[in-house]
């Protein structure tokens, strides 16, 4: 925690930690991200034409709906995951 | 009562309603007027970002260039729904943290230098206005129909509307006017697709319908479609027909576009805190998302129906639809209104006495022409952009119902022409005048130069809406290309990377934004003037690229340019590189201070 008795050097060290974390949070969610879009939706969609949904296949469902359904939950985890990082490295606003 | 009259009902309440709450919430001051005063609840501000975004692309032409194409037209639908999640995580909670107004006063602190500054305002101002000449050529649809004119003069009575709308309120007006917005042109794009959901599947969710079998048989819908257009000529529905890099470009496109578009952005500088700016961007997308998962359902299914209106007897055995039919039975009533506008059109070529309505560029369709004694696709005509707002007749909907649809589509692209134009004005007045210019300019003279500014991009949208570059939602692409090229890559590098410096964010900024803007010209006409192009998008200067998915090679250039000019030259000063620390931690921001 970021009080009166820790001194800067420990503060930038801290901070430091906070913003790597952050960014491995947001390369796993981009990873995700590309995965239901370019890769389920477009590029990958050859491969799961096998798994049929109504009258056709799974890419098509990624590229007209599950892509936006993922996207959703990619926002809000990052929201939720990122108020607890910014309490436990002590960043928060309050 | 006639259609005309329940549509001017609903329209002209909608309306009322609208301008009563920018009256209640008229604003005072310079600060009022750009964001706000930063009182937004986080699930309030998602829902006006959604109208704000939802524009006349969404809404009026995305689910017709959907129909007509099928699988290929995804990209619009990933496309504008992943870009908020670069926005929540790259940008949003960055850009509140730094506490000011404008995306252009980020990046002129961050790259500590007025030119860049200026360079940003500049590439702001060219993707919003092509943003607008889109927005209009929707406006024009949706005027052309409910006042039952020709296109033009809806196109020149809608901007008169959309001016006058958009000098009454500032954002804070805007704000709580586009919550009613939202409400109204969600309402007004389900109600018809849930009718048409239940009467096609008997699902009332459109989302799941699409995937369900045709009422009453066992056969899914998307096969029953797929069937019917193959039948015509037509590339199969859900099949893969586009070149695969251009559709990944496409799509990469409009996700990076969205997440550099200035009038969205805005919007998170507008909510009390860092942590409320990354759920912003989740509730924006949550009520978008209502749209878009809507949206191919509405597609899939007006597209049904328009085939089996053209052939009401089970296809091509049963013999085309007859003249006298469109004529005479009331459910054909939609295609003489549409006609007016002169959006819709079709010609009995052969004099049988029917309108065959196919694809008469496909070989198969020849050879059985030839056989049949036709001449030619007697449909002639079939504008992109009417689909939605046609949907709710030609399924033979209520009458309220489509008075509806038609407060929708105008509450879509009033909303969206709003916000732009008040990016466009609030750009040249604080940027260009107040923060490079004249300085001293009084609150007064800044509120005076906006107005001009909105007035004057307005003439301009217009003008150039009157011969657009493309259907309204490819126009739209197009603005999200420039975007994408020039304003997302600075933001992104401004923190994210500390090593660029001023001159590596001014060269990259102008190289993605030149590239793009030319490649765009070489094959939309140069200012989107027509034929004035040297190629056209069917056969694209850069093998299978076409112009509207040159965003992301322009957004490459700008990344490439930058780190190389950086590289050369002289490194960022300490105090920026503090700059960039402090916008990465949320700690402190409560206090942030915008200094007005």
């Amino acid at each position: 925690m970021a009080d009166q008795t820790t001194n800067s050097a420990q503060v930038a060290e801290a901070d430091k930690g906070y913003w790597q974390a952050n960014v491995r949070i947001i390369l796993v969610s981009l990873v995700i991200w590309a995965l239901v879009s370019f890769g389920f939706g477009i590029l990958l969609r050859p491969m799961l034409s096998g798994i049929s949904v109504g009258g056709t296949d799974l890419g098509f469902w990624f590229a007209q709906q599950g892509s936006i359904l993922v996207f959703l939950g990619l926002i809000f985890f990052y929201a939720w995951r990122m108020n607890k990082l910014d309490a436990e490295y002590g960043v928060d606003e309050e | 009562m006639d259609q005309f009259t329940i549509n001017l009902l609903f329209v002209g309440a909608s309306f009322a309603v609208y301008i009563g709450i920018a009256i209640w919430a008229r604003a005072g001051s310079t600060s009022e007027f750009y964001a706000a005063g930063r009182g937004v609840h986080p699930v309030t501000n998602g829902m006006a970002t959604a109208a704000d975004w939802m524009s006349a692309a969404s809404f009026i032409s995305m689910a017709g260039l959907i129909a007509f194409t099928g699988y290929d037209n995804s990209s619009f639908l990933m496309g504008w729904t992943g870009g908020y999640v670069l926005l929540a995580l790259l940008l949003a909670p960055y850009l509140r943290k730094f506490g000011k107004f404008t995306v252009s006063e980020f990046i002129g602190d961050r790259f500590y230098s007025p030119t860049a500054r200026i360079v940003a305002v500049i590439c702001l101002i060219v993707a919003s206005v092509t943003y607008v000449i889109g927005q209009m050529t929707g406006v024009g649809v949706a005027f052309g129909r409910f006042l039952e004119v020709s296109n033009t003069t809806g196109l020149l009575i809608g901007a008169c509307v959309v001016f006058a709308y958009a000098v009454f309120g500032g954002m804070k007006g805007v704000t709580y006017t586009q919550v009613a917005q939202y409400c109204v042109l969600i309402t007004a794009y389900t109600i018809p697709a849930i009718f048409i959901s239940l009467q096609l599947t008997g699902n009332p969710i459109p989302a799941l319908g699409l995937f369900g079998d045709a009422a009453g048989t066992t056969e899914p819908l998307l096969t029953k479609l797929d069937a019917i257009v193959s039948e015509l000529g037509f590339a199969e529905y859900t099949a893969h027909h586009s070149d695969t890099l251009n559709m990944v470009l496409f799509t990469l496109s409009l996700m990076i576009g969205t997440a550099g578009l200035p009038h969205v952005i805005m919007r998170f500088f507008t909510v009390p805190k860092v942590s409320d700016a990354r759920w912003s961007a989740g509730w924006a997308l949550v009520f978008i998302a209502l749209l878009y998962l809507t949206a191919p359902a509405v597609g899939a299914m007006a597209r049904l129906n328009i085939t089996d209106m053209m052939w009401p007897n089970g296809g091509i055995d049963g013999g085309a639809v007859k003249v006298e039919q469109i004529d005479n039975d009331a459910r054909y009533d939609w295609m003489a209104t549409w006609q007016k506008t002169g959006l819709l059109d079709w010609e009995d070529k052969n004099g049988d006495g029917k309108i065959q309505y196919y694809n008469d560029k496909s070989e198969k369709m020849q050879e059985l022409a030839a056989e049949k004694g036709w001449v030619g696709n007697e449909l002639t005509k079939f504008n992109r952009d009417i689909l939605v707002l046609a949907n709710p007749e030609i399924a033979n909907l209520p009458g309220w119902v489509i008075g509806l649809v038609a407060a929708g589509g105008l509450a879509a692209a009033l909303s969206t022409a709003a916000g732009l134009l008040l990016a466009i004005s609030s750009a040249v007045s604080h940027d260009l005048i107040k923060g490079s210019i004249n300085p001293a300019i009084s609150e007064k003279g800044e509120l005076l130069a906006a107005r001009i500014a909105m007035a004057v991009a307005i003439v301009v949208a217009t003008y150039l809406g009157l011969n657009p570059p493309g259907f309204a939602a490819q126009t739209v692409a197009l603005a999200f290309g420039l975007a994408a090229a020039s304003i997302f890559p600075a933001l992104m590098m401004g923190i994210f990377s500390k090593k660029i410096n001023n001159v590596g964010a001014v060269a990259g900024m102008l190289a993605g934004l030149i590239v793009t803007l030319v490649y765009i010209f070489l094959h939309k006409g140069w200012l989107f003037i027509p034929d004035t192009n040297s190629f056209t998008d069917a056969d694209p200067l850069l093998g299978p690229i076409k112009s509207t998915s040159f965003g992301a090679v322009g957004a490459a250039v700008n990344f490439g340019v930058a780190y190389l000019v950086a590289g050369m030259t002289k490194e960022t000063p300490q105090e920026i590189k503090d700059l960039v620390e402090s916008v990465r931690i949320p700690r402190g921001a409560a206090a942030a201070t915008a200094d007005h």
